[in-house]
């Protein structure tokens, strides 16, 4: 940030009047002062970063192979010095698969998370700004996906497309098909609030009179809803689209858990949950670490979330 | 000054708006003549269909609730109400401009004033960004705003009040057109401002040969800028002529009223400012005799039965609708 380098230095008395002047600050440098004094957000996105740093990083230590190799020998091994975070119930380490697994649980947050903005935001937009006849169309549709619990629809379509799809080859590593099936299932059955969301802003933003001003200069109704609309309602967009991100890796994590989401032998830290419930008193490893991991990330994510709704609200009069 | 080809011409204007208290009446008949490079200005009190006169020849009133229910405005000989909207869109900004009244609320806070200014050049005239560039530079120079390469990065919040107007005007002229609407520009600015804009508005208009109409309530700035005026009541136009015709031989009550409603340097300071007494009527009715009969002072049988027609009441096209001739005191 360039601001701070504006800092007056001991000698005060030295600046003249035109040094004191500080510049204004734009929009994004506000929005950074605010973020910065949100101790716990800055917690979240440091936390976070540790995180990807440690699912991303963590290849150079561990090949794939190491995450699925199984060793019936030495499973259910505490954890010690060759296995630092311990076996699992068929000998695989679960240090290599809490970063492999860290991997597959983060991607499908983020690309469940834009699977939601695509259609919550093409949703909530033509809602918005057409109304009448089309706003009630589509946010019929939106209430009748909205009263059926998440859940369940997520078991069934997960059940329903299970086998469908084959598995496939991404950045030199064989994915399940099922991650797909998931990011697809958690997109499509999370969108409804951001839809809503979306809804509500362009109603609101859409009776301005800069609207107006726009389309007295010819400006087309695409222009109109991508160009000034649109980002009229970032802010809250961003927030909830942060906070999907974590709801996509609890989800996930739910459906693996119930023994529906992502199939082994690629893991995630949902479906590393799957065996452990059966050693909750032997080995608590088993559920720890990946509990830990999710744990910590959600956590981290609401924090981050949090931290930018505030950083972003345009009411906010904290300078 | 006065002569040339009409560039806009208004005829029998109806607008309604349905809502669910029944139907307002907003426009009720306007016809007006607009010509090449001439200024008008539209004066009345607020609520008499000034703006959505000028919103209706734009297309900018929402339809649903509004409805242009009768009238042409012919542009150049083409009919507006009768363009699709993507042709609508190709006169929006380009050969009509529209600046409005609030300058703080015009301006899309979260688009630097470069995204906006550059928005009517990319529409319109497709150019590069380069080019673009240097024609928002040099549009802002030409409004006044000092640095103004440095300007196209800033938000409006970092613009003044007056300097927004500025880049409204700036980006109203962008494309050369050929009207400018102007909707109570200067109401929200300050009286130091207020002139600044109005010059320079004069300014351009004479550079670019650019027909204006101005709306406003301030018969001062009329005086200033416009060589015709139409006064408008609820929804009628009530009275149009010269400036100096308009100030000096007023042939409407209500015009009258309005004059004397005006602090005047000349006139004794303890005298408290005269007042219309009345509202102006409710436009949820639809309008039957003169709009203004329930507060004229001149009021008789026919003026509540019958609406005036405006008709040439004296010299240099000077139109009135009243059923009273003032020049002679008597009814028509």
């Amino acid at each position: 940030m360039e601001s701070s380098a504006a800092q007056p230095s001991p000698g005060v008395a030295r600046l003249t009047l035109d040094e004191l002047e500080t510049p204004p600050l734009s929009l994004g440098q506000l929005t950074w002062r605010r973020f910065r004094r949100h101790r716990m957000a800055i917690f979240g996105s440091i936390t976070l970063l540790l995180m990807v740093l440690y699912c991303f990083g963590g290849m150079m230590f561990f090949s794939e192979a190491d995450a699925n190799r199984t060793d019936t020998g030495a499973r259910l091994q505490a954890p010690s010095r060759v296995h630092p975070f311990g076996t699992d119930t068929i000998g695989r380490d679960i240090l290599a698969r809490t970063i492999y697994g860290g991997q597959i649980s983060l991607i499908i947050g983020m690309t469940a998370m834009l699977v939601e903005l695509v259609f919550g935001i093409s949703i909530g937009a033509l809602a918005g700004y057409f109304g009448g006849l089309i706003d009630s169309i589509t946010m019929r549709i939106t209430e009748a996906v909205l009263i059926i619990p998440q859940i369940f629809l997520l078991l069934v379509m997960a059940k329903y497309f299970a086998q469908s799809i084959p598995n496939y080859q991404f950045m030199g590593r064989t994915f399940s098909g099922s991650v797909l099936v998931i990011i697809f299932v958690i997109g499509i059955t999370s969108w409804p609030y951001l839809a809503r969301i979306v809804r509500a802003q362009f109603l609101s933003v859409k009776e301005n009179d800069f609207i107006l001003a726009a389309r007295a200069t010819g400006a087309s109704t695409r222009d109109i809803i991508f160009r000034h609309i649109l980002p009229n309602s970032f802010a809250p967009i961003i927030v909830s689209a942060t906070l999907s991100v974590a709801a996509a890796i609890t989800l996930e994590a739910y459906i693996s858990f119930l023994g529906l989401g992502v199939r082994p032998p690629t893991a995630t830290w949902g479906n590393m949950l799957e065996g452990a419930y059966n050693y909750i008193d032997t080995a608590w490893w088993l559920w720890f670490f990946p509990g830990f991991f999710i744990a910590l990330t959600v956590l981290s994510i609401n924090f981050l979330g949090d931290g930018l709704r505030d950083a972003l609200d345009p009411h906010s009069r904290a300078v | 000054m006065m002569a040339s080809q009409p560039i806009l011409e208004v005829r029998d204007l109806r607008t309604r708006f349905h809502i669910a208290e029944g139907i307002v009446y907003a426009v009720n008949g306007v016809s007006f003549k607009l010509n090449e490079g001439e200024t008008i200005a539209v004066v009345g009190e607020s609520g008499c269909g000034k703006s959505v006169t000028m919103m209706s020849i734009m297309r900018l009133i929402p339809i649903p609730p509004g409805e242009i229910a009768q009238g042409e405005a012919l542009f150049n000989g083409r009919d507006l109400f009768k363009l699709s909207e993507a042709e609508m869109e190709h006169i929006r900004g380009k050969e009509i401009a529209m600046i409005f009244q609030d300058p703080m609320t015009a301006l899309n806070p979260v688009l630097t004033i470069g995204r906006q200014l550059g928005e009517p050049l990319r529409v319109h005239l497709g150019l590069s960004k380069e080019e673009i560039r240097e024609r928002s530079i040099g549009l802002l120079e030409q409004v006044g705003i000092p640095d103004p390469a440095q300007r196209l990065k800033d938000y409006p919040h970092q613009f003044s009040g007056g300097q927004r107007q500025r880049a409204m005007i700036a980006m109203a002229l962008a494309c050369h057109p050929s009207i400018l609407i102007a909707d109570e520009p200067t109401t929200a600015l300050d009286v130091t401002i207020q002139a600044q804009i109005v010059e320079l508005v004069q300014r351009i208009r004479e550079t670019m040969n650019m027909a204006v109409i101005w709306i406003t309530h301030d018969l001062g700035v009329v005086a200033e800028m416009a060589e015709r005026v139409l006064v408008m009541y609820a929804g009628f136009i009530v009275e149009e002529a010269l400036v100096n015709d308009l100030y000096g031989d007023p042939r409407h009550p209500y015009t009258m009223a309005l004059l004397g409603a005006l602090p005047r340097i000349d006139r004794r300071r303890d005298r408290r400012l005269r007042s219309i007494p009345g509202a102006p009527p409710n436009l949820l009715v639809e309008p039957l005799g003169c709009p203004f009969a329930a507060r004229c002072e001149l009021v008789f049988e026919r003026c509540r039965m019958e609406m005036p027609p405006l008709i040439e009441v004296a010299p240099n096209q000077h139109r009135a609708a009243c059923w009273y001739d003032l020049a002679s005191g008597q009814p028509r």
